[in-house]
């Protein structure tokens, strides 16, 4: 079927769908760029003028955007670390023949289904609430001073309530990648002599890499744009100690109505994000190939 | 050392009885064969002595030492599965040291025997590839290497050799009885290919739903079957069983005669027939006779029989090949 002509009108007949596609993505891309390089403030519409890189110097000189950078990175990285270790665990525990599994099976899913706001708002209203939350009713029936949490260590807060939500997720690619593991190479693990860590060690996790992997690379994409939780929450503060530089973006645009400054940093942010997804790539991405 | 017993071993999943108590003896250095058709539980009685599957009931002794709650991976067994279940992520060179490795076993002497057991193999060349890029011949040897490394008491095979296709079968099975010659370590053969199990066996047990029919040599079984299960089962084509009147004449409920010993002539014998489909081998014809109050006899003759569909013959049995059995399927002395 390759000829030369059917090539060609593949490629005319796939064409409207790439060249949507495009627009739809380098339209939007193309603005903020635009935008980046203009003194463009809502507090003074039609003033717009040609600001070169006045915008971009601003919001990388911001004290508070290395924050944010450090911030973005470390829930990120807390968060693939609790969903990645807890998803596994989880997903050895959901693997054993147990009674209810169907329910249990469920509910741990459910998480997945609560809307980032709502799981937010539950949490902060509801368990770290410093006075009404479940966690201070515990630490007080304990004689222990209640904990404020989204006041104290507030990035923490948030990667606790991110990684809730995220958890199912992992545990779900994860549960399906154990569910497809060979019974048979355990037996032979076991008639080997291994134990139930090193036939863990040596046959599971190998087994695992590519879901892990994938694991890893969906949430990173999803977990850089972490927003709802921010605001609903803490909305980034105090003072800058939980602000992401997806919720810095906002800030600078919403807050201040600075849509110049804004899309500098929606500029820089895409540019941190490819520079994330390439390291990524080079790093475990070969464990998806074969 | 490698001298199974089973005694009164049986195994129920739920409350269906898949393997009713049953007594084996396996003898150290044996090469025994489990056959039966599909079904019948040869890899549960296989995997009853790994140890992969709890018995429901009765003892296994290793070497007179009780084996019945030890895990697989101290009974001292190797096991080569259907699939191989080699491990996808590792070489061949990690695959055949990973039950050295579990061992503990130090690096270099593991290093050594895993060239000696590859050299053996025909791996030499193979031994940094994963198991995917090899030919199902080559991942069998693997499993085969993973397993003699150990140096285990006895070797357990399911099916190894179902996978392959017919040459590189009959080569596989020269290999592994070769290699029983070498090591002379109990082996533990399960297949349902009646070829492969004559042709390799010290010993051939026969079962059926989970019972054992008969147990003996190949040659035992093919001359004195027990019962009709083994006549049916043993020998290719199958054994020829006439019932009724036929049968009577002969003193039994049903009679047995093997197609290689039926004499075959176009002018006189005891029944005439006529010619129905042959099937020509080259050395051998197997010819289906259609006999006037028997039915479809089948015969062996040689090769160049130019013998025709539709052509009349006469069949006589040969003196003293007849087997007889009785209303319950016994074999009659
Ligand atoms: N885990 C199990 N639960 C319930 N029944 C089982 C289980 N494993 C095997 N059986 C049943 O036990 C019987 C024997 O199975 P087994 O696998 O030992 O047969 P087999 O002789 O090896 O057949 P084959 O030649 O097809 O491999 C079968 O009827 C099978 O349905
Ligand atoms: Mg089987």
């Amino acid at each position: 079927m390759a000829t030369q002509h059917s090539r060609t009108a593949a490629r005319l007949m796939i064409s409207p769908a790439v060249i949507l596609l495009f627009l739809w993505m380098i339209v939007p891309l193309a603005m903020t760029l635009y935008f980046s390089f203009l003194r463009y403030n809502l507090l003074m519409p039609g003033m717009e003028e040609w600001a070169g890189f006045s915008n971009y110097r601003y919001f990388l000189t911001d004290p508070a955007f290395f924050t944010a950078l450090r911030n973005t990175l470390v829930l990120v990285a807390g968060v693939l670390m609790i969903t990645v270790t807890g998803g596994v665990l989880l997903a050895l525990l959901l693997d054993q023949p147990m009674w209810g599994q169907g329910i249990v099976r469920i509910l741990v899913i459910a998480p997945f289904f609560v809307m980032p706001t709502v799981s937010a708002l539950v949490w902060t209203n509801m368990f770290m609430n410093p006075v009404n939350g479940l966690f201070a009713h515990a630490a007080k029936a304990m004689g222990l001073q209640p904990y404020d949490f989204l006041a104290q260590s507030p990035l923490l807060s948030i990667t606790l309530i991110v990684a809730w939500q995220w958890l199912p997720f992992a545990t779900l690619i994860l549960l399906t990648a154990l569910q497809s593991l060979d019974r048979e190479q355990m037996e032979a693990a076991a008639m080997d002599g291994a134990g139930p860590l090193s036939r863990f060690i040596y046959i599971t996790v190998p087994h695992l890499t590519r879901s892990i992997t994938v694991v890893i690379l969906i949430q990173t994409i999803f977990l850089l744009s972490v927003f709802a939780e921010i605001l609903v929450t803490t909305n980034g503060g105090p003072g800058t100690a939980s602000t992401t530089l997806t919720y810095l973006v906002y800030v600078q645009s919403m807050l201040q109505f600075d849509v110049g400054g804004g899309a500098a940093g929606g500029i820089v942010a895409v540019i941190l994000a490819n520079i994330v997804a390439i390291f990524l790539m080079r790093m475990i991405g070969r464990n998806l190939d074969a | 050392m490698g001298r199974i017993t089973l005694r009164n071993v049986s195994k129920r999943f739920g409350d269906v009885t898949v393997i009713p108590p049953i007594n084996l003896e396996i003898g150290d250095g044996e090469f025994v064969v489990f056959v039966g058709p599909s079904g019948c539980g040869k890899s549960t009685l296989l995997r009853l002595i790994a140890g992969l599957e709890d018995v429901s009931g009765g003892v296994i002794e290793i070497d007179g030492v009780n084996a019945t709650g030890l895990p697989p991976a101290r009974r001292g067994l190797a096991m080569v599965f259907q699939s191989y279940a080699l491990y996808p992520h590792m070489s061949v060179r990690r695959n055949i040291a990973f039950p050295l490795k579990m061992a503990g076993m130090d690096p270099s002497e593991i290093a050594r025997k895993v060239e000696a057991a590859a050299a053996v193999l025909n791996l030499t060349g193979y031994l940094d590839r994963r198991p995917g890029q090899l030919s199902g011949g080559q991942r069998q040897r693997v499993a085969i290497g993973r397993a003699i490394v150990r140096e285990p008491k006895a070797f357990l095979f399911d099916e190894p050799l179902s996978n392959l296709d017919a040459a590189l079968r009959v080569n596989m099975r020269l290999e592994i009885s070769e290699l029983h010659q070498t090591l002379k370590t109990t082996m533990i053969y399960v297949t349902h290919d009646q070829v492969e199990a004559m042709t390799m066996a010290d010993k051939i047990v026969v079962l059926n739903q989970g019972r054992i029919e008969q147990v003996g040599s190949p040659l035992d079984l093919y001359r004195s079957p027990a019962n009709l299960f083994v006549a049916g089962f043993i020998g290719s084509p199958k054994m020829n069983l006439i019932g009724g009147p036929e049968a009577a004449r002969h003193g039994a409920v049903t009679m047995g005669l093997r197609p290689e010993h039926i004499d075959l002539s176009t002018s006189d014998g005891t029944w005439r027939g006529t010619v129905g489909m042959s099937e020509h081998l080259g050395s051998d014809t197997f010819l289906r006779v259609q006999v006037e109050g028997l039915g479809m006899i089948t015969v062996r003759t040689g090769g160049d029989s130019g013998l025709r569909h539709g052509d009349a013959v006469c069949l006589t049995p040969q003196p003293g090949r007849v087997h007889r059995f009785d209303a319950d399927g016994k074999a009659m002395a």
